[in-house]
Formats: structure tokens, sequence, C-alpha cells
């Protein structure tokens, strides 16, 4: 990460429950409102929390409850930054992970396509991970100032 | 004329759900069922998902047309993809699925939108409605529906089982 001055942070942990997607990538969008985004935006960073929240619940924690910890900062210079981590099962092969298209779960019509999301949408997408240990995925996006508006 | 058109209808059946609110994984169960019960009952040649009343999707979403495609497909029938807004549209781009379900956008009838809209207003969960055979004019009690899948495809027994 930028070594850029921290202006606000907040910190969230949940229990793996479908329920707190909506709850997670509202919490993110009402964080991220202070930054006064467009609403393309807040589309963009609202589809990345829920990408990376939903592979906590359905990927990670796929037999158990487990707790997933969010943590969102504004940065100065209009910049997000959201940290979503597990203490799952974490993924053996993070490349082939982050292929389009790949999935573990076809037979739930999952489509392989939330790391792709993840990246298109915002401007840096990091993923740690250990297998046994967990995963936490890291996304920055700069958002465009008053002045560009 | 009218034969010709009923004609038509018969060879190129037609069911639109209209899908309101937020897909994600946890909604995306429900509104699955829902269409694929109608796709089962009605077995139409073409499927056409709205999207016009949904207001968040994410890789879900996606994955909710690829798993209809593929039914569809295994029954030489087809999807399309019917008035995504922007932003949505933006999430099936990336995702390329406009490769396998054409993304359309089509005038739809007022009342049509209406029944849709009042589906998703009784609760504030994502809702679906399904229609059958969009061109035709319907009343909104279960006979008329009847009368018309009978007129229309004259597979009533079908949809009434
Ligand atoms: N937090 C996680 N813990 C464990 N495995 C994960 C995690 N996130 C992703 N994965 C693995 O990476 C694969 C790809 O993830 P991605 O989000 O791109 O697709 P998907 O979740 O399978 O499908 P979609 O997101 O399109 O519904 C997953 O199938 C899963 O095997
Ligand atoms: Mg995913």
């Amino acid at each position: 990460m930028p070594k850029k001055k921290i202006l606000n942070e907040i910190k969230l942990s949940f229990p793996s429950l479908s329920e707190n997607e909506r709850f997670s990538r509202l919490a993110v969008s009402g964080f991220a409102s202070q930054l006064d985004p467009q609403v393309d935006e807040i589309s963009d960073i609202k589809t990345a929390v829920s990408e990376a929240v939903t592979n906590c619940i359905v990927h990670a924690y796929k037999k158990e409850i487990g707790k997933i910890e969010l943590i969102a900062r504004i940065y100065e210079d209009n910049v997000i930054y959201i940290k979503i981590k597990d203490h799952g099962c974490g993924i053996p092969d993070i490349k082939k992970a982050m292929e389009p298209l790949f999935t573990t779960s076809p037979e739930e019509e999952r489509a392989g396509l939330g790391f792709a999301v993840m990246e298109s949408f915002m401007d840096k997408l990091r993923v740690l991970s250990k297998e046994g240990k967990g995963t936490s995925v890291i996304m920055t996006k700069k958002l465009r100032t008053k002045l560009d508006k | 004329m009218g034969l010709k058109i009923y004609d038509e209808v018969e060879e190129k059946s037609k069911l639109t759900a209209f899908i309101s609110g937020e897909i994600d994984h946890h909604s995306a169960k429900e509104i699955r069922k829902e269409i694929d019960i109608n796709l089962q009952k009605l077995n139409p040649t073409d499927l056409y998902l709205d999207f016009s009343k949904v207001d968040f999707m994410d890789s879900s979403g996606i994955g909710l047309v690829m798993g209809r495609y593929k039914l569809q497909s295994e029954r030489g029938g087809k999807v399309f993809i019917q008035n995504p807004p922007p932003l949505i549209k933006k999430v099936m781009l990336v995702a390329g699925i406009n490769k396998l379900a054409k993304i359309v956008s089509i005038d739809v009838p007022l009342s049509q939108m209406q029944k849709a809209k009042e589906s998703a207003e009784n609760s504030d969960k994502p809702s679906i409605h399904t229609q059958a055979d969009i061109d035709v004019h319907k009343n909104d009690d279960d006979k008329s529906n009847q009368k018309t899948s009978e007129e229309v495809d004259g597979n009533a027994e079908e949809k009434n089982s």
C-alpha cells in the first residue's frame, strides 16, 4: 500500500452468513460516501466487496460458519482501501484461482468470475492465502476528485 | 393473419421473467427456483430475463444467467437479457455473458411493468414475476391466464399442472 496518510478507518467483524453479503457492501458504501463518489464508483465498490465477502461465505467457510473481518480505510488523495479476511480453508493456487472462469463450485452455479470482477472494478487487487489458514483480499481504488467531476 | 400469428407463437413460445431488487448469492437461490419452476411448466423456446428493475448484481447474477443458458441449450432454447440498466450491463460485459445470452432492449408494455412492480413492492426482498408470451393481452386473474395460454399454445394442461 502507498505510504499515504490514513484519514479514516472502520473495522467490522461478522459471521459468514449470506445475509451479511448485503450488509457488508452497504456498510462500505456508506463509509465511502464521505468521499462524495459518483454513482458508478459506489456501484463498483459495492460489487467488489460483495464478491470478496461471498467468496468467504461460499468457499472459505464452505461447511461451517466462520468469522469475516473487514477493514476499510480512506487515504489522502481520495483512495479507498478495503481488506476482507477469513480464517477458512485457504487457496492452494492463487494464480489459478484468479483465472477467469476458474471455479471449484460449478455445481452451485458459480461463474468463476469473482476475481475478474474485483480486478476490473478496482484499481488494485492483492490476494494473500495460506492453505488451512485463510485468505486476505486487499483492494484499492482512487476515486475521481471533486475537481475531476 | 390471426392464425398466422398463432402459428408463429406455437413454434416459438416465450417466457419473460421480471427480476427486481438485488441479485447476490443470498438472493439468487430464490430467483433461480422461481424461474426454473416456470421454465419446466411452460417449456418456452425463448427465455427473456428482464433486468430493468435490478439495482445491484454481482457475479451471482452471471451464474444465474449461465445456469439458465445451460438449461435452455439442453432443450434447444435461448436466453435473452432484457433491458439491463447501465451499471448492471457493465457487470455483464466484464463477464462476457453477452456471448451466451444476447442483450436486447425491448419496449415493455406499461401494464406488464406495473405487474412486475407490484410484485416487487410486496417485499423489500428481491422478487421475480414471470409472464408467458409477452405479446398477448392478459388480465390479472388466473382464469384469463389459463385461457390465454390455451389460445396461444394449446398447452393449458401443462400450465395448470
Ligand atoms: N476466500 C476464499 N477462500 C477459499 N477459496 C477461495 C476464496 N476466494 C476464492 N476462492 C477460490 O477461488 C476460486 C475463484 O474465485 P472467484 O470468485 O473468481 O470465482 P467463484 O467464486 O468460483 O465464482 P463467482 O465468484 O463467479 O460466483 C473459487 O472457486 C475458490 O476455489
Ligand atoms: Mg466468487
